[in-house]
């Protein structure tokens, strides 16, 4: 060994044991360069922007317990005699499946634990991610650049709706098998290919002995490894993005504002995954999910009442309830409208919020990138747009629960069931309607503010006598907020005779962008913000009071 | 596309205002933007007794997770796993959960609320602003690659060489057939499967709970039983499958009451058998209102009336029962006379 390198190792050896594991990284996977990028990574504050954190970490949770409840679990249907600690049960047939699942929650230490663990997290992990959505969809956060992650967003929402739904099915239980009868009717009714699907997934008739080895695969590896990339995809354009934020004073379009990932954010987003575990595992700890043993094994031919599936499924459900059962008998076949309908209608309801980014896009135009969040009253149609779905949706959620709702408040079931038929339809309407009142009014008063100040509450009695408030002049961080949002202008159509006086054909898409443009940013769509003039106008003293 | 682009004098105009910069509000723009408001310090930055206090708090947490993960060890290795304790409201729950749950709860609580609370207060709360560049390549890199892919598209000869492209395109759409072909065991044809159920003339109704051929003597008005069909037994391999289509609901009804002329054809001195399985998605029946004859399926509440024909009067479902004719063979026993004539069940498409 030369003197020269040993020298240098020496000096190299001096350096702390951290440096130098990082720097023989750095020499194989140049991690230097990734960590200049993102070590001190400015993220912006606001609460709403932990709702995609819980939904990361249940998920991370979900994992973690579902690989432990893969050592115990069997995932097979034939048929055992019990004879495990769960009294009751003893001596009656049910699957392997089932009976692993008693043994995982009464004679595995810990067991009952991880499987609550587990099935809670789920429940959490769905509705996070409905609620997160909600949040990038109200703000316009999913605009240019972050349409393809508000996609990456909603395949994880469908496939976390399916990975749920096929892991409740596991156990084989009575409640869950139910449910996989109701999948399998629905299947049925598709057209010319339902029968021959059912009978590919199931192996033969329902519910025969290989569904649920079939929807174990699907459950612990096909939609978890799809989701895993995409949840990795999701957080690499998250950074690569950068956070949107709202506006402020010192927040642009151009930058940045708030606290460095290193070791603000590690602390904070590290810590919160500790929160979110700690409280699901307290919540598993007190509160039973699932309760396969009070149910029993699953038998075609047996039922209990109040049958729910879990609550991201309820809206499904809801559809398939509140339809009416038409069918159509034509030359040998049978068209299941009453159940193909609820089936199809499920996936347009959806699939409407993936393509809304591109929707919106197309009727503004707007080819810029947006990094400021809107509030939702600035945007009154897109919000009344998203209150209206998602009053369809808690109304089918209603629905799915149309037999509890009438049970606990002594209502009939079909009076239920029509309300939720004509709440479909209605619902929305009325929330479009009184939703855009509602944000226009708040524009309204955002306007005042700016123009005429804040009320103080102090009443102060002029020399003859009229009372009148004092209005105090906002700060000027106060005025550039509330003034800071865009606001568009209708697109027109173009002129249709162009210079030489020829007239061009105006083209039909054309002529429903221009309606829909005026629909969104037309004069009864939005309340003009405040301009310069305005204020100067006011505040000059001129007309005021 | 293009011809409907919006002119950019239609877009909002872009916020002017540089990063971090400053604008005083002047007569012009009292709505500028005045830049990031200056920091205001926290009682842990300006006290340091305050700041040690908040150390000791994060300390006290992250010593709480560990006790409670000492906690948790030791409910794991003390408390029997069959325990139950009572505790209001939750009523009678397993001990070992409650205490594993509750322990490993604390104990991961702990730790975030210490890194929370370490981050809040200690660590700097100083807002940075960090530039944001453009998504979009320049348009010198966008050339440079467009050129890029125009050469080796060019190299590969591609688009000359139209025998090899046709024929890669052929291979490439058939290669995955074999992966579709691969997938048809996954299952047996559906054939008349559905069509079929155990049924058949001479086939006894055998009591579901009592596991005993049913006489007209046992059925009792106002009552709903469950039967399958002789000889189907639970330890059977087909049993799932064959309960799914012939599980049977039986009523006795006053003849008077059947308005359906060819339910009381098929009906015995009032009774009738139904299919059991509801013609909507396919749940088990099981609610019967004896004054109004009418039964409910739990699962979506497709009622049947089964004093007529069980026809939908209520509910999701498409078509009524299907009904199963019966009589009584020499010994005095219910028998079916036929399979059903048409599919149990939900309907399909080969249905008709």
């Amino acid at each position: 060994m030369s003197t020269t390198t040993t020298s240098e190792s020496r000096s190299r050896g001096k350096a702390p044991a951290g440096e130098r594991v990082a720097d023989w990284a750095d020499g194989r996977l140049g991690i230097y360069s990734l960590a200049k990028a993102n070590m001190r990574k400015i993220f912006p504050d606001h609460w709403s922007f932990m709702l995609g954190e819980i939904c990361l970490y249940s998920f991370i949770i979900i994992i973690l317990t579902g690989v432990y409840l893969t050592l115990f679990f069997h995932p097979s249907m034939n048929e055992v005699e019990y004879h495990g600690s769960y009294v009751p049960l003893q001596g009656q047939l049910m699957s392997e499946a089932f009976a692993s699942t008693l043994d995982i929650s009464f004679d595995v230490r810990g067991g009952l634990l991880i499987r609550q663990i587990h099935h809670w997290a789920a429940i959490i992990f769905l509705a996070g991610m409905f609620v997160h959505m909600m949040r990038v969809f109200f703000t316009g956060a999913f605009r240019k650049p972050r349409e393809i992650n508000w996609l990456f967003g909603f395949l994880l929402f469908v496939l976390g709706m399916f990975t749920g739904f096929t892991g409740y099915s596991l156990p084989d239980d009575l409640l869950s098998g139910t449910g996989v009868r109701f999948t399998q009717g629905a299947i049925l009714s598709v057209p010319i290919v339902g029968t021959y699907i059912s009978f590919f997934l199931f192996g033969g008739e329902f519910p025969g002995t290989d569904f649920v080895a079939r929807f174990y695969s699907i459950h612990i590896l096909l939609l978890p490894g799809i989701m895993l990339g995409l949840v990795v995809g999701h957080l690499i354009l998250v950074f690569y993005h950068k956070h949107t934020q709202f506006a402020g004073p010192g927040k642009s379009n151009k930058n940045v504002v708030g606290m460095p990932l290193l070791p603000v954010y590690m602390a904070k987003a590290g810590g919160f995954f500790f929160l979110v575990f700690g409280l699901i595992a307290a919540l598993a700890g007190i509160a039973s999910v699932n309760p396969i043993w009070v149910l029993g094994p699953y038998r075609p031919d047996q039922v209990s009442t109040g049958a729910q599936p879990d609550w991201y499924m309820g809206f499904a459900e809801g559809l398939v309830r509140a339809m009416p059962g038409w069918e159509i008998d034509f030359w040998g076949h049978t068209l299941v409208l009453g159940v193909f309908v609820p089936l199809v209608l499920f996936g347009l309801f959806l699939g409407v919020i993936a393509l809304y980014p591109f929707i919106e896009s197309w009727i503004t135009g707007d080819k810029r990138e947006h990094h400021i969040l809107d509030r939702p009253r600035n945007a009154p149609t897109r919000t009344a747009f998203g209150v209206a779905w998602v009053t369809g949706y808690m109304i089918m959620l209603i629905g799915g629960g149309n037999d509890i709702i009438a049970t606990h408040f002594h209502l009939s079931i079909n009076a239920v069931t029509w309300f939720v038929r004509i709440g479909f339809f209605a619902g929305p309407i009325l929330a479009f309607i009184i939703t855009k009142r509602i944000c226009l009014g708040l524009q309204r008063r955002d306007r005042d503010k700016v123009l005429h100040g804040r009320e103080t509450g102090t009443i102060k009695r002029l020399p003859h006598g009229e009372f009148i408030e004092v209005h105090e002049p906002l700060s000027q961080e106060a005025l550039h907020t509330l003034t800071a949002h865009e606001q568009y202008k209708p697109a027109e159509i173009g002129p249709t005779v162009d210079e030489n006086g020829v007239e061009r054909k105006v083209k039909g898409s054309e002529k429903l962008r221009a309606k829909l443009s005026d629909a969104y940013f037309g004069e009864d769509a939005q309340i003009p913000k405040p301009t310069v003039e305005d204020y100067k106008e006011i505040t000059s003293g001129h007309g005021h009071h | 596309m293009s011809s409907q682009d919006i002119p950019e004098e239609k877009l909002p105009a872009e916020r002017a205002s540089a990063p971090g910069a400053v604008d005083v509000a002047d007569e012009k723009n009292p709505f500028a933007d005045p830049g990031l408001p200056p920091h205001e310090h926290r009682i842990q930055d300006v006290d340091e007794r305050a700041a040690k206090r908040s150390e000791r708090t994060v300390a006290l947490l992250f010593t709480v997770s560990m006790l409670a993960t000492v906690a948790f060890i030791a409910a794991f290795v003390a408390i029997p796993v069959d325990k139950a304790v009572y505790v209001w409201p939750l009523g009678h729950i397993s001990a070992l959960n409650l205490a594993l749950g509750l322990t490993l709860g604390l104990a991961l609580f702990c730790i975030g609320a210490g890194a929370v609370h370490w981050a809040r207060t200690l660590m700097s709360d100083v807002e940075i602003a960090d530039e944001r560049h453009p998504i979009e390549a320049s348009p010198e890199v966008r050339a440079k690659v467009h050129a890029d892919f125009r050469q080796g598209a060019k190299e590969s000869a591609l688009g000359r060489r139209k025998l090899i492209r046709n024929t890669m395109f052929g291979a490439l759409t058939l290669v995955p057939l074999s992966g579709v072909v691969l997938l048809r065991d996954l299952g047996p044809l559906p054939e008349e499967k559905l069509r079929h159920t155990l049924w058949k003339r001479g086939k006894l109704l055998v009591n579901m709970n009592t596991n005993e051929p049913l006489r007209p003597s046992d059925v009792a008005v106002g009552s709903l039983t469950f039967a399958k069909p002789e000889g189907l037994e639970e330890h059977d391999h087909d049993f799932q499958n064959e309960i799914a289509k012939a599980a049977l609901m039986i009523v006795r009804l006053q003849p008077g009451d059947i308005k359906d002329k060819r339910e009381l054809e098929w009906s015995h001195e009032g009774i009738v058998a139904y299919s059991k399985i509801c013609t909507h998605v396919g749940c088990p029946i099981s609610l019967y209102e004896q004054q109004t004859h009418h039964v409910l399926c739990p699962c979506h509440q497709s009622t049947f009336d089964l004093s007529d024909g069980a026809r939908v009067i209520f509910g999701p479902a498409g078509h009524a029962l299907p009904q199963l004719r019966i009589g009584v063979n020499d010994e005095g026993y219910l028998e079916a006379l036929g399979d059903f004539e048409e599919p149990v069940g939900p309907a399909f498409w080969e249905r008709g």
